[in-house]
């Protein structure tokens, strides 16, 4: 015991020592010192974004975080597998399917399982369709912090469509924790694919509407055209993935480049990418995903392969010792699980790499000499979930 | 003090002055409580796809009341590090500047507070100081984030005062005063081009003036696309974030009366006020100064429901965009619009 209390006490004075250095960094200096959160609207969530000022140009800024810290690391050790995928759907609340899908691949690698067809087809459809359920709401909450309040209230009505979706095939709007090892909880409801279909529709009407009502607007593109630019380089140095990755004009996507048995293979779909690197381009990758993964969902729900949707797995769950990695192109970019097991029923160690901490650790280099606004539009164009920098 | 006849009344004049100040209060809190219920509550929710408030009275019309107690409800904060004189006034010079606005805003042929000669000119003077009062606030509050809405809202003023009265002149030299009840006058008897059927509503003659006006004023009541001030997802709410219960109150009434000035400002100057044209009835008649409200509030109404369908359809400008706009557009612009009017008016 004795060793751990001073592992933690070695943590906390690591904790307070990096805190004293942003402090005495920001203090010291000429400026003025401007904590953005943890409670501020822009940080939907507790982000705090220290930033330095010379009036309203930014001279320098630093996120902290750690604020929303839930420790689901250290929470899936003590849990068996199955318990595990309702924790870590709530890592990226908006997408959760996706946060439970590499999970639940890497277990069943571990143990050699593969899932039927028909289960992996769902899957993938399901994958999209948080995607869209995520990415639709990013639209309207950039245009929100950019001021255009009406378009995040259109994101959030045309969401529903597809939450509706999500929540007809898996019983729950958020949190679906559906996925199973060796497959999924249930098949799909009647009529689910012709709703689904609809649904779809209404979503590309969205994509249309918010082309028009955002980004046709001048106001819009003179807010985010040439903000926050992330050259290529700089975006690999930093790790981005994602949309973020690929406005900056990188060709990168793990559905296409890294298959890990889900169905992205099988339909005909293509990787957006967008040369700019600026913010505006960000929001047009994102935007044009949303069609691409509403045309991916159609095909695969055209497609869907009949049979089974769960394979033969023991009553009693035990993963074999060994070590598994995989990851897949989340919502808000690579998202992915190392999970160690010891034989037991629950993993010796995860770890969980999110898309959004990398892509948090751009802000400090990006926003350098912006405006206080732009801190917004390039914070809201990089798109985080607190849930899913923290864990 | 002499007594005068108003409304055919023989009135004293402390009689005259409870009137007058009953009257100036009807005339900020009527308009800015239509407006809040009908813009902000109503237009704005079918424009967002929601309903908007539905319990509070037939159709939420009650809620701009229920909100009100809410607010007199709530505690009254002051921060600690607050300059405490600077922060207990700051909402009531904003609210008074409004209350000042109105007093040179016609109503009807007698129905005006007070008929000074350079009415507009103390109309747009008077409504410049609302900014004293946000500057104050964001100041006082001890606050980062309302220091710099203060400022931004003090930028934004030196920045677009100079179009509002720029565009305003050429309405001066066009009506020949600075009169409000002669720039009616002017209006309804007035003619484009010979033709006296609808008078000479200058925001057709005057179109590019009226066009400079509704920027400048959407920018001069920090509403989007210039709320920089306030910029929700920026500044938190910037000059207001300290503020709490009967304050915050006020400068919520301070901001939609303000609308509402604005819209009776710009409705007399552009839309011929409280008359219709004068080839359409006898404007002398006792009648317009009951008519004369009613026919002003209408057209405040579409200035106000303008000036929100802005608000909630566009994005907001940055800092020094805004800036950009109003020193390399609009000025120029008007001070054509100044030239062009002189020329015409000379010409003709």
């Amino acid at each position: 015991m004795a060793a751990i209390t001073d592992r933690q006490r070695l943590a906390y004075a690591n904790a307070q020592a990096a805190d004293g250095r942003v402090n005495l960094e920001f203090e010291t200096d000429e400026g003025m010192t401007l904590n953005m959160g943890p409670q501020h609207p822009a940080t939907h969530g507790t982000l705090r974004i220290v930033v330095k000022l010379d009036g309203e140009q930014v001279l320098s800024c630093e996120p902290v975080m750690g604020y929303m810290h839930r420790g689901y690391e250290k929470l899936t050790e003590v849990r068996t597998y199955p318990q595990v995928t309702t924790l870590i759907n709530r890592i990226d609340w908006l997408g959760s399917f996706a946060n439970e899908v590499p999970f639940i691949l890497a277990a069943e690698r571990l143990m050699e399982i593969e899932a039927p067809p028909r289960a992996q087809w769902i899957r993938t459809a399901l994958f999209e369709l948080s995607r869209i359920a995520n990415i639709s709401l990013f639209v309207g909450d950039m245009a929100l912090h950019i001021g255009a309040m009406t378009a995040a209230f259109y994101a959030f009505r045309d969401r529903e469509f597809v939450l509706n979706q999500i929540e007809a095939a898996t019983g729950g709007r958020f949190h679906p924790n559906f996925d199973r090892i060796g497959g999924l909880k249930d098949d799909l409801p009647k009529g689910w694919i012709a709703d689904t279909k609809a649904a779809m529709e209404r979503i590309r009407d969205f994509c249309d509407e918010m082309e028009i009502l955002v980004e046709g607007n001048e106001i819009f593109e003179a807010r985010t055209r040439g903000i926050g630019v992330i050259p290529a380089e700089v975006a690999m140095q930093f790790g981005l993935t994602g949309a973020n990755l690929r406005a900056s004009g990188v060709d990168w996507d793990l559905r296409r480049d890294e298959p890990v048995g889900l169905a992205w293979n099988e339909v005909d779909w293509n990787v957006i990418t967008h040369p700019d690197g600026d913010s505006f381009a960000r929001f047009w990758v994102r935007l044009q995903e949303i069609r691409e993964s509403t045309r991916i969902v159609d095909q695969l729900l055209d497609g869907l392969p009949a049979g089974p949707y769960m394979a033969k797995v023991p009553r009693i769950i035990k993963v074999p010792e060994g070590e598994a990695w995989v990851a897949t192109e989340n919502p808000l970019g690579e998202m992915g699980y190392y999970v160690v097991s010891q034989g037991g029923l629950g993993p010796f160690r995860v770890k969980i790499r999110t898309a959004s901490f990398n892509n948090v650790s751009v802000v400090p280099w990006v926003c350098r000499g912006v405006y206080v606004p732009d801190v917004i539009t390039i914070l809201a164009s990089l798109y985080f979930i607190l849930g899913d920098i923290d864990r | 003090m002499t007594s005068s006849l108003v409304l055919g009344l023989e009135l004293a004049y402390w009689q005259q002055s409870i009137l007058r100040s009953l009257g100036i209060l009807l005339a900020v809190l009527l308009p800015a409580g239509t407006f809040v219920y009908l813009f902000l509550f109503k237009m704005v929710s079918f424009m967002q796809s929601r309903l908007g408030p539905m319990e509070a009275g037939p159709f939420g019309s009650m809620q701009l009341l229920a909100e009100v107690g809410k607010w007199i409800q709530k505690e009254d904060i002051i921060p600690e590090k607050a300059d405490r004189l600077l922060f207990k006034i700051a909402p009531y010079l904003v609210v008074s500047t409004v209350l000042l606005t109105y007093i040179v805003v016609p109503f009807g042929p007698d129905m005006i507070f007070a008929n000074h000669d350079t009415g507009i000119f103390f109309a747009l003077a008077v409504s410049s100081i609302s900014t004293l009062g946000v500057l104050a606030a964001g100041w006082a509050s001890a606050n980062k984030f309302s220091l710099m809405g203060g400022l931004r809202a003090a930028g934004q003023l030196i920045a677009y005062e100079l179009p509002l009265i720029l565009a305003v002149v050429g309405v001066v030299i066009q009506a020949g005063t600075m009169n409000m009840s002669g720039i009616v006058a002017a209006q309804a008897n007035g003619e484009i081009f010979g033709f006296d059927g609808i008078g000479s509503p200058y925001f057709i003659t005057q179109f590019l003036g009226f066009v400079i006006f509704m920027i400048a004023v959407q920018a001069e009541l920090a509403q989007t696309p210039f709320d920089m001030p306030i910029a929700e997802s920026e500044l938190v709410t910037g000059y207001l974030t300290e503020y709490s219960g009967i304050r915050f109150l006020l400068f919520f009434i301070g901001e939609f009366a303000a609308v509402g000035a604005f819209g009776a400002i710009a409705a007399t100057l552009f839309m011929g006020g409280w008359a219709v044209p004068a080839a359409w009835a006898d404007l002398n008649n006792n009648i317009f100064n009951l008519l004369g409200p009613l026919i002003l509030m209408a057209k405040m109404t579409l200035v106000g429901g303008f000036i929100f369908f802005i608000r909630f359809t566009m994005p907001r400008f940055r800092e020094d965009q805004l800036q950009k706009l109003a020193w390399t557009v609009l000025i120029p612009l008007s001070l054509v619009n100044i030239l062009a009017t002189t020329i015409l008016k000379v010409a003709f």
